[in-house]
């Protein structure tokens, strides 16, 4: 199996956002950043199919600033052979850009499967992977749940609305992963330090500008203070009134 | 200027999310075509027009019996391509998300994904779109031809405007594709799902164990129908509840009418993900829970004595 891993380095979900003087960027002093958790179900998804294989590569693909080697390197020590870095300052705006730069990194060799998380959770778009697997004209099913492969044929379920949808498709295949796939292994010592040696290979790229401009990021609304009812069952009466009558929800 | 209204259908009928997004488009004024795609007629897409649609096309095809992603791609952006529309607007669905980005990638273009605002600026289309789970708002100028937007689920109230809503067949000839859904397995009948219904019961840690949460079930029955019971990551990490349930920025980001917090403490990546709510409830034990920062009403004391008696109190106005 010869998997590629697409993750990308995004601010951890506990962040508070700031926004940067630019207004149009979020401040990164002091941000921890972090593989995008729902990466994470992809790696652990591609490192499960090659060790079941016994034979194989895992190839994390990464765009992002130079210091997203480190996240590169996390991805390493869990297990992926050999990591890319497709170097550029900022991500672009318009997610076809980010498609396409790299899907020009994924074209040219045959991967079996290309992964990636179902969204990432800094920007919510939700479509680097679809867009891709078109780019390269791969069948895809995007946020995978469940997943059963036998030689070229795979079935995926994925969550709708009030059910799953069950889905037949075809390999060499794009997928993008949910949360319940799998359980994302913990780091061990002895992965990290073997990181330390795998090749990590830097490409400087220049994705287009594309039709998505951003024109401000501005912190959302804030909520008009609230008001504590009351204590204990006592207060239910009161706050029954006030959603139907002030509220106006009931 | 013509707007392309994609409406979804499951087992020949059309779903309500549906009617968000022709109430969209008729927000960004011109023509409105409603399209959705089936293997006959999709009961309810006559409905349509009664939210604004000016014409409603119907595509037919055998593989449309179930959601065909690479046929209907395949079939929407030839349309879209054929009609010269300014917007193309899909509901951010499990179903329109992952429909949006192949239709836009055959169009050569983006989504603007997932978005809670839409207006018009002389020629230019302006998005707004939560990032980071709702903590920031991003407001995005579109200038792809034809502009490819899906909606967030719950924010575009359905508004009456009747019109003609004059009907089209078309049948289309394209391939059923690599991946196809060969079953779906439905949720128990009434099951409804947190990022579209009008009321969420979410609850945390402090319901103590997986079983209790059957005082939160109790509640969303008694709404007759119309709530869903959520979770915080908390729960879900822990297994007590499914994926599928989880509010917050690694879960659903959910806008109801009215989401009640119950047994839990609010912690930032959960408030991101239903802020957005219009009317919020917390229920919790411990008075400085942060929760209470974003609840518009507040209870304090313990759950297992409110909630029964909140339960109590709604079906007598629902009963």
């Amino acid at each position: 199996m010869k998997i590629a891993v697409c993750i990308k380095r995004v601010p951890d979900s506990e962040t508070r956002v700031k926004i940067a003087a630019d207004g149009k960027t979020i401040d990164e002093a002091g941000v921890k950043f972090v593989m995008n958790p729902y990466d994470e179900f992809a790696l652990e998804e591609a490192l499960r199919r090659k060790e079941k294989a016994g034979t194989g590569e895992v190839v994390v693909v990464c765009l992002g600033p130079a210091a997203a080697q480190e996240t590169i390197r996390t991805a390493l020590s869990w297990g992926a052979d050999r990591g890319v870095l497709l170097q550029a300052d900022r991500i672009p705006a318009d997610p076809f850009q980010t498609a396409h730069v790299i899907a020009a990194e994924l074209k040219g060799t045959a991967w079996d499967l290309v992964l990636f998380g179902r969204m990432a959770i800094d920007d919510y778009s939700h479509q680097v992977g679809p867009l891709v697997a078109e780019l390269l004209g791969l069948p895809c099913v995007t946020a995978v749940s469940h997943l059963d492969i036998e030689g070229t044929k795979g079935v995926a379920e994925r969550e709708i609305e009030g059910g799953i949808e069950v889905v037949n498709f075809s390999l060499p295949a794009v997928l993008t992963t949910d949360k319940s796939l799998n359980e994302p292994r913990l780091p061990a010592l002895k992965g990290i330090m073997a990181a330390k040696k795998k090749p990590l290979e830097v490409k400087p790229v220049q994705a287009g500008t594309g039709t998505l401009e951003i024109v401000a990021l501005m912190p959302p609304p804030e909520r008009k203070e609230g008001k504590i009812v009351g204590e204990g069952a006592g207060a239910v009466g009161e706050l029954v009134r006030l959603l139907r009558e002030e509220a106006k929800v009931l | 200027m013509t707007t392309l209204a994609v409406l979804e259908q499951r087992d020949g009928v059309l779903r309500k999310i549906s009617y968000e997004v022709v109430t969209a488009a008729q927000r960004l004024g011109g023509t409105v075509e409603a399209v959705v795609c089936g293997v006959g007629p999709v009961q309810g897409a006559d409905q349509a027009g009664k939210y604004g649609a000016d014409k409603i096309v119907t595509l037919t095809n055998p593989a449309f019996a179930r959601y065909a992603p690479e046929a209907c791609a395949q079939a929407l952006a030839e349309r879209a391509k054929q009609g010269g529309y300014q917007t193309v607007l899909f509901a951010a669905s499990a179903t329109g998300k992952d429909l949006a980005p192949r239709v836009a990638a055959k169009l050569g273009v983006a989504v603007a994904a997932d978005i809670t605002d839409v207006t018009t600026d002389g020629g230019d289309l302006l998005v707004t779109r939560p990032v980071y789970a709702g903590k920031a708002l991003l407001k995005v100028k579109v200038a792809s031809r034809p502009a490819v937007v899906s909606l967030r689920p719950n924010v575009f109230t359905p508004v009456e405007r009747r019109k003609a809503g004059a009907a089209e067949t078309v049948a289309v000839n394209v391939p059923a594709g690599r991946v196809t859904v060969r079953e779906i397995k439905t949720a128990p009948a009434g099951t409804l799902d947190v990022a579209e219904a009008q009321v969420v019961i979410s609850g945390g840690r402090g319901l103590k164990e997986p079983a209790n949460f059957k005082v939160l079930e109790e509640l969303a029955r008694a709404f007759g129908g119309q709530a869903a019971v959520g979770a915080s990551r908390a729960v879900v990490d822990m297994g007590w509840r499914p994926h599928a349930d989880q509010v917050g920025q690694t879960g659903k980001t959910v806008s109801p009418s009215l989401y009640i917090a119950v047994g839990i403490s609010g912690m930032i990546q959960h408030l991101a993900g239903m802020r957005t709510s219009k009317v919020i409830v917390a229920i919790n034990k411990d008075k400085d829970a942060p929760i209470f920062k974003v609840a518009d009403y507040g209870v304090v004391g313990d759950l297992f004595e409110i909630v029964p008696k909140l339960t109590e109190e709604i079906r007598k106005l629902h009963g």
